[in-house]
């Protein structure tokens, strides 16, 4: 079996963001994580591998730093890794992504793909779904659990108010919760496959079947109008009082309001 | 492709087991709105198997043209042939604006047709102008005017950010449920009812439904509540709830909770408010033992009152708070309660 796994280098948001004067994210100027979606998606394609037995590549679209988290990727237990990077790639919305993305695929031959259902820097779900649109194969949303039956695969998928178990032929496509796992460490010997694994670099040139219509900023349909920090409603009233003086300063206000 | 073909503001209406959800209402009325500024109508997109009959609820709440898409293959969400049928319905009738709600099918769904019918998505969107793009003339740029401009909280709700989509029709987007307001019902409001079916053929991308599980629940959704009692870790242990569910019931509100809370499985998903929860705007949102993560403050910022016991004077929560309590809630909590019964008792 041959899973390929899409992860992405993400911001941590934790530590504020920056922006490039044309709104896009400044991503060279963040600290940076492998999105914990991604992660979720990297273990179970893992664990997948140790049950049925599976060759899993990792692969990711970014700036050529995005290496590390396909490093990252192969010292947990992944077996190959690919980065698509290219200055022609850049800016692209999740369209442009999803059709890359694909581009890149159509060059390996796989049973399962898995992503994470969404990255916590655009928090969009998209590009798991648009992928598989563009490959022509099933998409599974929001997997709970993943399991294997003959050539096909048996997920849980996760709704507002239950699940579905849903069953469908590979290849698929599977976007995963973080919620699916706990993701495994990197191992001593993983870290040190990873120092010295080969990544295979891909650029515009080895993309297959996508036109240049569709790729980077210039291929997005989606443009940025405006983007800036959040502003906040300012904040209120704090106050430190005894037990009784607070319940006295919240029925006040509670009064004040008409609530009670 | 002329874009000018493409007209009227379309809304997919969302239901399951042949009930509409609520972001359905809240879609058609947000639709009417940007239908206004546009001199156009609403069209909504009934799509599932023998649900003819709700399309005069869709009426009532606003929707001038209903499409009804019913075939037995709709009967329960499955992404292919749901998608064939949404976008079927985009290639057959040319909408210039497609809004879908931002739920468990809605970011499924959307995606999966906006890549079908070669258009952008903007994802979860909190508000929807009709503008221009740019916003400001930009030299040798041409300025186009009534555009849909879809803003959306990104980065962890860190920035916000507006997106265009000035090039591609429709313009699409999904739109956080619970944001949107609903129109005020009109009983026996008429539609025009447009039905279509554009053939369901089972082919290997028709996933297999092997078991169908509702969570059973007869909690009331919290984005209902007019008030809401929220928890977080700071609570301590599921036991020490009950005081928020006293405060809750002394005041006729329901309790809620952070992702915390969830994930320490002391509360139901279906309680959890935030960004990866559920968003809420009620009268009065009581924080209690929660810290106030940008996640969490996401979906609760929008409540009128908000009011914060928190032991931690630096939590951030407190830069949200109209009224902040720096306190044990342990002590505050109960007396709170017991105080609240007396008020409403002296009434």
């Amino acid at each position: 079996m041959k899973i390929i796994v899409c992860i992405k280098q993400v911001p941590d948001t934790k530590g504020g963001v920056k922006f490039n004067p044309d709104g896009t994210l400044d991503r060279g100027a963040m600290l940076t994580i492998m999105n914990p979606d991604d992660k979720a998606g990297l273990e179970a394609a893992l664990r997948l591998k140790d049950e049925y037995g599976a060759e899993v590549t990792v692969l990711t679209m970014g700036l050529p730093k995005a290496e590390d988290v396909l490093r990252e990727a192969i010292a947990m237990g992944a077996d190959k890794g690919v980065l698509v990077t290219d200055r022609v790639l850049g800016g692209a919305d999740t369209w442009a992504t999803s059709t890359t993305i694909a581009g890149a695929i159509r060059n390996l031959e796989y049973d399962l793909i898995i992503t994470g259902r969404q990255a916590i820097d655009g928090d969009t779900a998209q590009v798991g779904p648009q992928i598989a649109e563009h490959l022509g194969i099933p998409v599974i949303s929001y997997a709970q659990e993943i399991k294997m039956d003959g050539d096909s695969v048996i997920v849980k998928r996760q709704y507002d108010d239950g699940y579905h178990m849903l069953k469908a032929k590979t290849p698929c496509l599977i976007t995963a919760l973080s919620e699916l796992n706990d993701p495994r460490y990197m191992t001593p010997g993983g870290i040190f496959d990873a120092v010295n694994a080969e990544i295979t670099v891909w650029g515009r040139a080895n993309l297959v079947d996508v036109d240049d219509s569709n790729l980077g900023l210039k291929g997005s349909p989606t443009k940025i109008a405006k983007a800036s920090d959040k502003v906040r409603k300012g904040s209120g009233e704090k106050v430190t009082l005894d037990a009784e003086e607070s319940v006295q300063y919240i029925v006040g206000k509670l009064k004040d309001k008409h609530v009670i | 492709m002329g874009l000018e073909e493409y007209k009227g503001v379309y809304v997919y209406a969302q239901q399951v087991d042949n009930k509409l959800s609520n972001i359905s209402f809240e879609l058609i009325g947000e639709g009417k709105r940007l239908a206004k500024d546009l001199n156009t109508d609403v069209t909504a997109v009934l799509v599932g198997s023998g649900i003819k009959n709700l399309a005069d609820e869709l009426a009532a709440y606003g929707a001038d043209k209903v499409i009804v898409v019913d075939d037995p293959e709709l009967k329960d969400y499955r992404t292919e042939p749901y998608a064939h049928a949404l976008a079927s319905v985009i290639n057959e009738y040319k909408p210039d604006i497609m809004l879908v709600g931002a739920t468990a099918i809605g970011r499924d769904l959307g995606p999966t047709v906006s890549a079908r019918v070669a258009t952008g998505l903007t994802a979860d969107c909190t508000s929807l102008e009709i503008g221009d793009f740019p916003m400001t003339p930009i030299p040798n740029q041409e300025q186009k005017h009534n555009q849909l401009l879809m803003t959306r909280p990104a980065f962890g709700g860190n920035t916000i950010a507006t997106i265009a989509c000035p090039d591609n029709r429709p313009q699409m987007a999904t739109v956080r449920p619970g944001v949107m307001q609903k129109l005020a019902k009109v009983e026996g409001a008429k539609a025009e009812i447009i039905e279509f079916n554009p053939g369901f053929t089972p082919n290997d991308k028709y996933v297999e439904i092997l078991e169908v599980a509702k969570a059973v629940s007869d909690i009331k959704d919290i984005m209902d509540a007019k008030i809401l009692v929220s928890g977080g870790r700071g609570v301590g242990s599921p036991e020490n709830f009950k005081l928020l569910e006293d405060l809750a019931d002394a005041l006729g509100g329901q309790v809620s909770c952070s992702r915390a809370v969830v994930d320490s499985g002391w509360k139901p998903k279906e309680l959890q408010v935030g960004q990866t929860g559920k968003t809420v705007r009620p009268q009065v949102y009581f924080a209690i033992g929660i810290s106030g993560a940008i996640q969490h403050v996401a979906g609760m910022e929008e409540s009128d009152i908000i009011v914060a016991i928190n032991k931690d004077e630096d939590a951030p929560i407190f830069d949200v708070a109209d009224y902040g309590v720096v306190g044990d809630l342990n002590k505050i909590v109960p007396a709170l309660t017991e105080a609240i019964k007396a008020e409403m008792a002296a009434k």
